[in-house]
């Protein structure tokens, strides 16, 4: 059962996964303090080299740690983590920033008008709220390279749609609620398509197979329909098509 | 590599190559895919003298045949006991035999059970793919191509590590009654005392919407209680059962989704995830709360068992042998006659 801490922080909470699991909660809210906070504390954890520790999986509000029961359990693990959650958990001093190119609109957005005309914008200001905004990959998941996004304007906050399309095409750039996404793979989806990306975060050819990490910045590039297609065939022979620039956090413009 | 492949005739469509699984990516949004019945996988392998958690063939309910190219390939088939037959001759599951060069191997569809592995000696080295070679169908990722086997496909067949012989195991036991252990949380407290309650006493059926993603269940429906059924979305894992708005469980199992936004009640503890995965749509599935340090003591039993395997081994006694030791033994019992 979940375990408040009394001597650290008050809103950790341990809460079990069967035993090759447990999850580290840090809070219940969509907040990207909180989520540099979960990254900070994963990179406590992974340099801790925790005997045991299989893999982790940060989110925007708790960190999973999957465990080899064999080795270690989650107790050892749970008290391991306990310590090292003590102290300020502050964002790294480096950060990636991604430039990512993306056409809105049209057979690209199909729900652009349809957003605009529910927050009575024209769909070119929509395009410029989604587009100029730096945004922070709060989490991977849900399926491979799947990036969840904080920093959406909240101008542009819908609830989803009531009922999901079956399928999106790969590329998709979405918007639900108060998140944005970047969609790797063609997957059903009720969030609202804004545009679409030739970069695919998720390659299984590509080295590296996957290109964003959680924590790194994104800043979406408005771009030409003509230029898709293009762009596009680069991404399919390899290229990572999204421009990358590393610098410390300071720096990045 | 042995210069032998084995090339499929025909097979079920959801047939595929499954290893130990893949780890270390779960962060980027890809789940460990791997066997659905570990057990049987390393049962497999331990017939033909693999390590444990080689690549093998994943049968899942449907059958297949398959043809030896090349050279002769030693076989094993261990899980839900397909009816194997060589060239038309019945062979038994559980036990490893040789496929000789141009004989063909059939395997009819299993009363009982829906998993099985067809382990190959010297494994199929198809090229791993993030440290594995196991199918991750939604993400076109590891098995032949990322995809299922189709007919005409060739396995490459690996350099076996000896001779080999024929070896039996007793079958792996399957489908006993007894309740699915699970790990309350890690979000038992989303939902009323009297709901996680009621989940513990009902009796669910595996529903027809079950996969290597999840299985869903039919029954009762897990009432939610006043924070609804949506959370900030957090880590899943394999036995994750979580429970969306319609109130039926489902059973998160190995190719499934790394994250989620519906609450999750308990967690199926990793020795019994095999026995949900071996449970057909329609069948009982039961739950009975353990806590962690349980769920620790039972995983570590369960590696006992699968460490043990190769000692379990018996040779396999031919029927002229059988008949010749039945001959020596009735020799003896009349010589001692008066």
């Amino acid at each position: 059962m979940p375990d408040p801490d009394p001597a650290g922080d008050p809103a950790l909470r341990i809460l079990p996964c069967g035993d090759t699991a447990l999850t580290v909660e840090l809070g219940e809210t969509i907040d990207p303090r909180l989520n540099a906070r979960v990254l900070a504390l994963e990179a406590r954890v992974l340099a801790a080299r925790l005997p045991g520790l299989v893999e982790t999986v940060p989110t925007y509000r708790s960190l999973t740690l999957h465990i080899d029961p064999l080795v270690t359990d989650p107790a050892r693990v749970a008290s391991a983590v306990r310590e090292l959650a003590r102290g300020a958990l502050s964002p790294p001093a480096r950060r990636r920033l991604w430039r990512v190119p993306v056409v809105y609109g049209g057979a690209f957005g199909i729900d652009l008008d349809a957003v605009a005309e529910r927050h009575g914008l024209t769909p070119a200001k929509i395009v410029e709220h989604h587009a100029s905004p730096e945004y922070r990959v709060v989490m991977l998941g849900f399926l491979p390279g799947y990036a969840y996004l904080s920093g959406l304007d909240p101008r542009l906050a819908l609830s989803r749609r009531p009922s999901p399309r079956p399928v999106t095409p790969a590329g998709t750039i979405s918007i639900g609620g108060a998140q944005a996404l970047i969609a790797s793979i063609a997957a059903p989806s009720g969030w609202h398509l804004l545009g679409r990306t030739p970069v695919r975060s998720f390659a299984p050819g590509r080295d590296p197979v996957f290109l964003f990490a959680p924590g790194d910045a994104i800043r979406f590039v408005p771009t030409d329909p003509a230029r898709f297609d293009a762009l596009d065939r680069a991404a399919a022979a390899g290229e990572p098509v999204a421009e990358r620039v590393e610098a410390d956090a300071a720096e990045v413009p | 590599m042995s210069g032998a492949h084995l090339l499929v005739l025909a097979c079920g469509a959801a047939t595929g190559l499954q290893d130990g699984g893949r780890s270390g990516y779960q962060r980027q949004g890809l789940s460990g895919s791997g066997a659905m019945d570990r057990l049987a996988l390393a049962a497999a392998n331990a017939l033909v003298g693999n390590p444990p958690e080689t690549v093998a063939v994943e049968l899942a309910l449907a059958g297949a045949r398959l043809r030896a190219v090349g050279g002769v390939v030693r076989l094993a088939l261990a899980g839900a006991p397909f009816a194997l037959s060589l060239d038309g001759e019945a062979v038994g599951d559980h036990r490893s035999f040789c496929l000789r060069e141009g004989a063909t191997l059939a395997l009819a569809p299993p009363r009982r059970g829906v998993f099985a592995y067809l382990a190959v000696a010297g494994g199929i080295p198809v090229p791993e793919r993030l440290g594995s070679r196991a199918l991750h169908l939604r993400a076109g990722l590891g098995g032949v191509d990322g995809r299922l086997l189709r007919a005409g496909d060739r396995l490459p067949v690996g350099a076996p590590a000896g001779a080999g012989a024929d070896r039996t195991i007793d079958p792996l036991p399957l489908d006993s009654e007894a309740p699915v252990r699970v790990v309350p949380g890690p979000q038992a407290d989303h939902f009323p005392d009297a709901a996680v309650a009621a989940f513990l006493s009902a009796t669910y059926a595996v529903s027809n919407r079950a996969d290597r993603m999840g299985y869903q269940l039919d029954g009762p429906a897990v009432a939610h209680g006043e924070r609804g059924f949506n959370i900030v979305s957090d880590a899943t894992v394999a036995g994750s059962i979580q429970v969306p708005g319609s109130g039926l469980p489902i059973v998160l199992m190995a190719d499934r989704q790394t994250t989620g936004g519906y609450p999750k009640i308990a967690t199926v503890i990793s020795a019994d995830l095999r026995r949900v995965a071996q449970r057909r749509p329609g069948e009982p599935l039961r739950f009975e709360a353990v806590s962690v340090e349980r769920a620790v003591a039972l995983a570590r039993e369960a590696a006992a068992v699968r460490a043990a395997l190769p000692v379990r081994l018996r040779a396999v006694i031919s029927r002229e042998e059988r008949l010749m030791a039945a001959n020596l033994a009735g020799n003896a019992v009349d010589a001692l006659a008066p």
